[in-house]
């Protein structure tokens, strides 16, 4: 009476759900495979350190490289403040209401916009209206606005695993409330807003479309240790958009691959980053 | 109440990893009959009740030995079908835990879950099973509305219904009115009592006064541990072990 | 001194809250302001409406059509893909491996892989597909088309390749999502429908997907919008003719249509773009609306 039933829909119904979950390995392990296959072979000394030059026939990226630190810091420069300051308000001195509303709807709008978005308002607004140009200036302007929404939600729930204990302990001491945020919660969020400004620059290593609209694709290396403030000034084509550029208009493959391989091992460096970060972040809640 | 074994428990140990939860439990449970699990909480008794439908199975690191036969048939055997088994032993939990859909989903979950479509019969069934719940006239008009807008009482009516559905045997009841205010309490022990002339229930229960008012049958656990079991006023009245005594005149627990 | 000193603190707090504010006014305010033009330049119908895309001819035509449609079909290609699998996926992470210590540690080494996969960069597929996707689309086409009078061949760049890119990039956010709302499903119903003798796979499907379904429906949302968005990775694999989106066509999708014409376009043309812009941006708008009300929905179903 109660002896097994056959049920040959089940099985292949987990089958089809084991084949799903390998998919999603099977594609990283092939794209990881694959990039490294083809691009290894371009990755040396003089790829990362020259810059393409017709006349010295050579093929290189520092350039980009330059350019994609310099757009991951000044943009890093101006968002960080604004998106922790930003979370401090909203966790610490907003009252429920309207306002907190209305910000956190906003913050939840910039994170849904699409980067070719942001590109296209940075190019009208940064670009023309307040006439930067193609520059590097622009690009970061503009990726500001994309990786706010990242880090103030990360600060907020960072802020919100903090207990009250602490804040009452220190406003009951007679500490004011900025030097308490500057002393106390900063300090016992500081994983959290860690983990939030890694994640940001892995948005900005990653990210294409809103750049190609604003910074342009220039990949001469800026001259001199003063040229780099010049060169902020100036248009400049970070990784993804050179690679962008060689697949594409350049057609020369073998370079897309080296600097996937690079963005490959930024990205990987990142993520382990991130993961250590919270793994450290949780043993500390535990205790 | 008769004398019909209809489930066999015998030398029953259980492990929780290193943690020896149940210790040697031997008992028989008879048809028709309420037989109800007392004890102080941790004392083993919902788990020995899970072991009856094998919801054990769930946990990981569980070690069963011993035997449980339901209608002379080993359930532990490798070759046992446990949702046919849960089809005919069925459950009733804590918490009212019906599903987010409608009641007449609900009802009828169970039912279509074996494989029966028929819209007449489907009907047929839920409405037979409300009426076993005692919740018919309640909910009939509003049988397309979600469970969820119910009392707790109610839900658990309606999750006491929801397993009659499948049409059972055994029914076993995990604590099934603790959540529950008085008057809905009291509604649920009078229809275990109308339950009882179609189907064998096992009520595990934190209260002693609802084992004497329902139970034919009671066992008392104590850490993992079966102390004695026999006929209700029996036990109540005469408890042949010291620990029995102590725990029924409120010394501990 | 001290209290100044605190005022001056609170409102720079405010004011850094308030940049997210300022943005989204300020972004919604010129995609219209840039947008709106042309829109009454060229005419609402004969813009959304016309089919014919060619801004650069003597007696210029400006029909965004196709490419509204190509974003549209492109965008329910890449969900149909994506969601059953990412779905599914999510299953297996929280009802399959179970809580065994072999079961966890798959399942975390899974999650780990779909991490990675949303931490890519969007041009990174788009290579992957212009290699290994285009030349394989374009055997295909030359099998299927040989003959035919009437298709135009497109080397394999075409609406089928850019769906699959796609369905790739938002597998990760629709995994993610689906899981943690697969999680939240209380144990007890799980429980519930398997004491009623219903196999493990019926209780998934019948119980806890269900249970689950506004926060399923969240992550598929995120994943149109995703989708939707998406540019560069798809301007690399889908050709860029302005086409009617059949499979295998060279199709230009809203998003595409801004990354390839944007740095030539220049008058009218460029106003047009700017609209294309717009649409884009209303989609995603309406978009944000059902998400909130979503979430809404969630936390209602929560109480």
């Amino acid at each position: 009476m109660t002896k097994k039933k056959l049920r040959i829909g089940e099985f292949f119904l987990y089958g089809l759900i084991f084949l799903c979950a390998f998919v999603a390995v099977l594609l990283l392990i092939f794209v990881i495979f694959y990039v490294l296959s083809k691009g290894m072979k371009r990755v040396n000394i003089p790829f990362l350190t020259t810059v393409t030059s017709v006349r010295k026939g050579t093929v290189g990226i520092a350039g980009n490289i330059v350019n994609t630190l310099l757009v991951i810091l000044v943009t890093m420069l101006f968002a960080t403040p604004i998106g922790i300051g930003a979370a401090i308000y909203l966790n610490e001195y907003a009252k429920p209401g309207k306002m907190v509303t209305v910000i956190e709807f906003a913050t939840e709008v910039l994170a849904g916009i699409p980067s070719i978005i942001f590109g296209l308002f940075g190019m009208m607004f940064f670009v023309e209206t307040l006439g930067l140009g193609y520059s590097i200036l622009s690009g970061s302007l503009t990726l500001i606005l994309m990786v706010l929404p990242l880090i103030t939600r990360n600060t907020q729930e960072a802020l919100k695993t903090v207990p009250d204990g602490y804040r009452n302990g220190a406003i009951g001491l007679g500490a004011g409330k900025f030097y308490m945020i500057r002393t106390i919660l900063i300090p016992s969020a500081m994983p959290g807003i860690i983990t939030g400004v890694i994640l940001a620059v892995g948005r900005i290593v990653g990210e294409s479309a809103a750049l190609l609209l604003t910074a342009g694709a220039a990949k001469l290396l800026p001259k001199g240790f003063l040229g780099i403030f010049d060169k902020i000034m100036q248009s400049g084509g970070t990784l993804t958009i050179q690679l962008y550029l060689s697949a594409t208009s350049e057609g020369d493959f073998d370079s897309a691959f080296g600097i996937a391989v690079v963005l490959l091992v930024i990205v990987l460096i990142i993520n382990l980053l991130t993961k250590a970060l919270t793994a450290r972040f949780d043993v500390s809640k535990q205790k | 109440m008769s004398d019909n074994t209809i489930i066999s428990v015998k030398d029953l140990n259980l492990y929780y990893g290193t943690n020896h939860a149940l210790k040697n439990v031997s008992m028989d449970i008879y048809e028709n009959s309420i037989t109800a699990f007392i004890g102080p909480s941790g004392c083993g008794k919902s788990t020995f009740l899970k072991t009856l439908n094998r919801m054990n199975d769930l946990v990981e690191n569980v070690k069963i030995t011993g035997s449980i036969s339901f209608a002379d048939e080993d359930i532990y055997a490798p070759s046992v079908d446990t949702t046919l088994l849960r089809e005919r032993i069925g459950m009733v939990f804590q918490q009212p835990n019906p599903f987010p859909m409608s009641i007449y989903d609900n009802i009828a979950y169970g039912p279509r879950v074996h494989g029966i479509r028929d819209k007449r019969k489907l009907d047929q069934i839920v409405e037979e099973s409300l009426r076993g719940a005692a919740i018919f006239d309640e909910v009939k008009d509003r049988l397309k509305k979600s469970a969820l807008g119910l009392s707790g009482g109610q839900q658990q009516r309606i999750c006491i219904a929801r397993a009659l559905a499948v049409r059972p045997t055994v029914l076993l009841m995990d604590e099934p009115t603790s959540a529950l205010d008085p008057i809905s309490t009291l509604k649920i022990e009078e229809l275990m009592e109308e339950l009882k002339k179609q189907y064998t229930i096992v009520v595990v229960t934190h209260n002693m006064q609802q084992a004497l008012r329902v139970a034919d049958y009671t066992a008392f656990f104590l850490v993992g541990e079966m102390v004695e079991y026999g006929e209700t006023k029996v036990l109540f009245s005469y408890p042949q072990d010291k620990r029995t005594e102590d725990y029924i005149t409120g010394r501990f627990g | 001194m001290k209290k100044t000193r605190e005022k001056i603190a609170g409102s720079i707090f405010l004011i850094t809250a308030i940049v997210a504010v300022v943005s989204v006014f300020a972004i919604t305010f010129y995609m219209f302001l840039k947008g709106a033009p042309a829109i009454f330049k060229v005419g609402a119908l004969p813009l959304l409406f016309g089919n014919v895309w060619e801004p650069t001819a003597a007696n210029p035509s400006y029909g965004i059509a196709y490419i509204i449609l190509s974003s549209v079909i492109g965008t329910f290609g890449a969900v149909l893909i994506g969601v059953p699998v990412g779905l599914m996926t999510a299953v297996f992470l929280t009802d399959i491996t179970g809580s065994s210590r072999a079961g966890r540690s798959l399942s975390k080494w899974i999650s780990g892989a779909v991490e990675l996969l949303a931490a890519i960069p969007s041009v990174i597929y788009g290579l992957i597909g212009m290699m290994v996707l285009n030349p394989f689309m374009y055997r295909l086409e030359k099998i299927i088309f040989t003959g035919s009078d009437t298709h135009q061949f497109t080397g394999g760049a075409n609406l089928i390749s850019a769906v699959i890119v796609l369905a790739i990039m938002i597998l990760p956010t629709v995994i993610n999502v689906s899981c943690s709302s697969i999680r939240a499903v209380p144990q007890s119903l799980r429980s519930a429908s398997l004491a009623l003798g219903a196999s493990k796979l019926q209780t998934i499907f019948k119980v806890v997907i269900p249970a689950a379904k506004s926060g399923i429906m969240t992550g598929v949302v995120l994943g149109i919008g995703r989708a939707l968005g998406e540019a560069m990775a798809i301007n690399m694999v889908a050709g860029g003719a302005v086409n009617l989106p059949l499979p295998f066509n060279s199709v230009r999708f809203l998003t595409t249509q801004l990354v390839s014409e944007m740095s030539y376009s220049s008058g009218l043309h460029r106003q047009v773009l700017f609209t294309v812009g717009l649409v884009l941006y209303i989609f995603i708008m309406i978009i944000n609306f059902l998400l909130t009300k979503l979430k809404k929905k969630g936390e209602r179903e929560d109480d």
